[in-house]
């Protein structure tokens, strides 16, 4: 057996790299600000002979995730990326992929939705899918993307879930940039991750049609089935993420990472790439005193209910970190954390770093602090939107802080 | 394979989905009466007329709905001749239109309610 | 390739109990495309009358492995299925059965991508000239004149010259057919399956719901529309442009039937005044001389 080795190298590569060891066939992909890099290095790996796998060259992202999506109801492992308008292009695609129960893996680049435009981080675009019926993930540096992207693989062609999975990465923090990926040899990928498979293939026999019209009733049913599915899949996550340690070293079967959170009075909640700075600040407010903890989502789809209770449940307050804003109302990571914990915590919502505005541990310490203040003068609070930009705190929609004690 | 078919419902020529993993999917199978017995929505009923007949295979060809079976050499004459499944032939006249020899009438269906009613057999 | 009718297989592609309207030519075509292609296709069909066609679950009215997918993406999701068939190794011939809006509209940018690309697969647009399946809206295949629910006074524009536009993308193989023509559509899907790389093949389908005929003339309005001119069979092979019988004998237009007799059966040409007539009949008059010029450069006329 060859030995893991350990080489430099961007988030968009690692991508790459997952791709080719999970022995995907086929890849469909369109140019996008900050994504392009994974179909590049792919579209080399194949030219090289590194990669046994064919390119369709689409003409835009609708098209992008049909051909993913055709590939892989043909019955190969297929794989796609995409950011921002990207993802948008292809909205319509990505249900009818979930909907058709057919293994996809695509890899989603986070950027800002113009206009204007934008092509800096933002998580408008990935928190989008959350009602698609994808599989949503979150990496928080580059080895995780490219362990996520290969476990996403084993975990959609599960009989269990069937459902196709998306893993997201932040653009140009972890696009973009370089850090060390342990890439493994391909014999334990072989072993880690067996041949496809999924709920039935298009090919000439059976006269089956898929995806013809159906009464009201079996259609709720199909629903039902992928809630059922999504539930089964927080097993298979656990389970596979445990399996990964085995043959990789890295435990991911954990669908939220808890970081000092066992004795903290406060937890800051968020996904993606700022959540390592989120980390360092909760540090330094330790040692002022604030018993800080991070709960870092990796998974958006399914919810890690359970786990963000046990978690954050019987905390003082939770301060939730949103790269994101559903306009009028708040952060969507904000809106899923207060229903799983029925805002029995002081709840403060941070719409920040929105559009790749820069946030820096010393940020998310202010405003982490500013929420304490709050919470320790007012009692419980449940705060929406608590704007945090260029310094300074904007208590926007709802226009002031509601008091619930 | 996601999809199997039953002893029962391949004979009925009407095949059921089954759930691989047990899961339910978005599949049909192929099968007569996909949208119930379309010979409900006639108006007008084709009659062949097998003496006319000289078995061309035309109405065949172009019956939208398939329903026209061909029978060999069941013509007065020896010829091949069409038979109309009325279950689901659904009136059109296609067949009337494109036979060379107008060997198809189309005759209005109250006429065959009618005969039903006075047989007592009015499900048809 | 010569037809023998008798000879079709009689095996079922198209299902009685289907949800088509009666006479409709969507599930007339689809009888010849399994007849021409047999078992070996699998086909891809956008939203359109013959997504709607197929009926209820747990059935569907076609005699064929159907892929049903959103409007815009027939010819994208057909490459991607062309190619990992062919990684599997499996025999199949990938089929994309599309409306004219999701041909010449919707769906124009990845059908013309996938002719770009010389993606493996069979197009074919089942052109009935408005968007029938929501009601009859006007399409970029709408004729000039023609009533829809959204052309309330008749379409001012000209139909996109759709063969002629797939075949600029240097394709090995176009052609244009019509449900009144089946050996013809049979023969030349015959070919286009014996050809690799992207084919391309326009059937014109007329509609009695939408064009407001009587459901019994589908066919001979099928035939009208080629006896008059109206409509023209034609194929491009490697480029090369041939007329197909009958329409070869209809260069001179004196063989051609008088235009009026092919929209006077139609309710949705009902409404022409005589300078509309004349503007049909120029429309015609320009698609015959591209094909003559064409003819005449390749020195077959
Ligand atoms: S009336 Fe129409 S459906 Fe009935 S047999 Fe004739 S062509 Fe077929
Ligand atoms: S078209 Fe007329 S002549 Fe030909 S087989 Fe049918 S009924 Fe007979």
């Amino acid at each position: 057996m060859g030995m893991p080795k350990l080489l430099a190298m961007r988030g968009n590569e690692a991508v790459a790299y997952a791709a080719k060891y999970a022995r995907v066939e086929v890849v469909a992909a369109y140019p996008i600000t900050p994504q392009t890099i994974i179909v590049e290095k792919i579209d080399e790996l194949i030219s090289k002979g590194e990669m046994d796998a064919e390119m369709i060259h689409v003409e835009s992202e609708h098209s992008a995730l049909a051909a993913t999506y055709g590939a892989a109801i043909g019955g190969v492992r297929a794989f796609t990326a995409t950011s921002s308008h990207g993802l948008m292009y292809m909205y319509e695609v990505l249900w009818w992929t979930a909907g058709s129960r057919i293994p996809v893996v695509m890899a989603v680049v986070t950027r800002a939705m113009g206009p204007p435009w934008n092509i800096h981080v933002s998580h408008e675009d990935i928190l989008a899918t959350r009602d698609t019926g994808w599989l949503v993930s979150m990496a928080e540096n580059n080895q995780e993307a490219f362990d996520l992207t290969l476990q996403m693989f084993r975990i959609t062609e599960d009989p269990r879930v069937y459902l196709p999975g998306i893993v997201g990465l932040d653009g140009f923090i972890l696009s973009h940039t370089v850090e060390p990926v342990e890439l493994p040899d391909q014999e334990t990928v072989d072993e880690f991750l067996p041949p496809r498979r999924q709920p039935y293939v298009m090919e000439p026999g059976e006269p089956k049609a898929m995806g013809n019209l159906v009464p009201d009733e079996y259609f709720e049913e199909l629903r039902m089935d992928m809630q059922q599915s999504m539930e089964n899949a927080v097993k298979v996550i656990r389970e596979v993420g445990k399996e990964y340690a085995k043959y990789f070293g890295r435990d991911y079967s954990d669908l939220v990472e808890c970081y000092k959170c066992s004795d903290a009075d406060y937890i800051v909640a968020g996904t993606g790439s700022w959540m390592g700075d989120a980390k360092i600040a909760a540090d330094k407010l330790r040692e002022k005193g604030y018993r800080v903890g991070v709960m870092r989502l990796r998974w958006i789809r399914p919810f890690p209910w359970s786990d963000v209770r046990e978690a954050a449940m019987s905390k003082r307050a939770v301060i939730v970190m949103d790269r994101s804003l559903s306009t009028g109302h708040a952060g969507p990571l904000f809106l899923e954390l207060s229903s799983a914990l029925e805002a029995k915590p002081s709840m403060i919502g941070v719409p920040a770093g929105i559009g790749g505005v820069d946030i820096s541990y010393e940020d998310i310490e202010r405003f982490t602090e500013k929420a304490i203040q709050l919470v320790e003068e007012h009692g419980r609070v449940y705060i929406p939107a608590m704007w945090y930009h260029l310094g300074k705190i904007f208590p926007t929609y709802p226009s002031s802080h509601v008091k619930l004690d | 394979m996601a999809v199997s078919e039953s002893e029962e419902s391949r004979k009925r020529g009407v095949v059921a989905v089954v759930e691989p993993a047990g899961h339910k999917l978005p599949l049909s199978m192929a099968g007569p009466g996909a949208m119930g017995k379309t010979g409900y929505w006639r108006t007008q009923r084709p009659v062949v007329n097998t003496e006319k007949c000289t078995g061309c295979y035309l109405c065949w060809l172009y019956c939208p709905d398939n329903v026209i079976e061909m029978v060999p050499g069941k013509g007065p004459r020896g010829q091949d001749i069409p038979v109309i499944d009325y279950d689901y032939c659904k009136g059109c006249g296609v067949c009337a239109a494109v036979c060379p020899v107008k060997a198809i009438d189309m005759v209005d269906e109250s006429k065959f309610l009618a005969k039903e009613k006075e047989e007592g057999d009015g499900n048809a | 390739m010569a037809v023998n009718i008798k000879k079709l297989p009689k095996k079922p592609y198209v299902m009685p109990g289907h949800a088509a309207c009666p006479g409709c030519p969507e599930s007339m075509g689809f009888k010849y495309l399994g007849m021409a292609l047999g078992d070996k296709a699998v086909v891809v069909i956008p939203a359109g009358c013959s997504s709607v066609i197929q009926g209820l679950w747990p059935r569907q009215g076609f005699g064929l492995p159907i892929l049903n997918i959103v409007f815009a993406a027939a010819a994208s999701t057909a490459s991607g299925l062309a190619r990992a068939l062919k990684r599997r190794g499996v025999d199949a011939q990938v089929v994309v059965w599309a409306g004219d809006g999701g041909t010449a509209d919707i769906g124009f940018q990845a059908l013309s991508a996938a002719a770009e690309r010389g993606e493996d697969i069979i197009y074919i647009c089942v052109d009935n000239e408005a968007y029938m399946n929501t009601g009859i809206q006007r399409s970029g295949l709408t004729p000039y004149g023609a009533w829809t629910t959204t052309t309330h006074t008749g379409k001012r524009q000209f139909k996109k010259p759709l063969p002629q536009i797939v075949a600029a993308h240097r394709v090995p193989y176009v052609a244009t057919t019509s449900v009144g023509y089946p050996w013809d559509f049979i023969a030349k899907l015959k070919k286009a399956a014996s050809i690799r790389g992207f084919k391309y093949i326009h059937l014109h389908a007329p509609c009695p719901v939408g064009w407001r005929f009587d459901p019994s003339l589908t066919a001979k309005i099928a035939q009208l529309a080629v006896e008059t001119g109206a409509w023209i069979l034609y194929e491009y092979e490697n480029g090369k442009l041939r007329l197909n019988p009958p329409s070869n004998r209809l260069i001179d237009p004196e063989k051609r039937k008088p235009v009026e007799e092919y929209l006077k059966l139609q309710g949705r040409f009902r409404h022409l005044k005589p300078e509309d007539v004349e503007m049909i009949k120029k429309e015609i008059e320009t698609n015959w001389e591209e094909i003559t010029r064409a003819l005449k450069i390749q020195g077959d006329l």
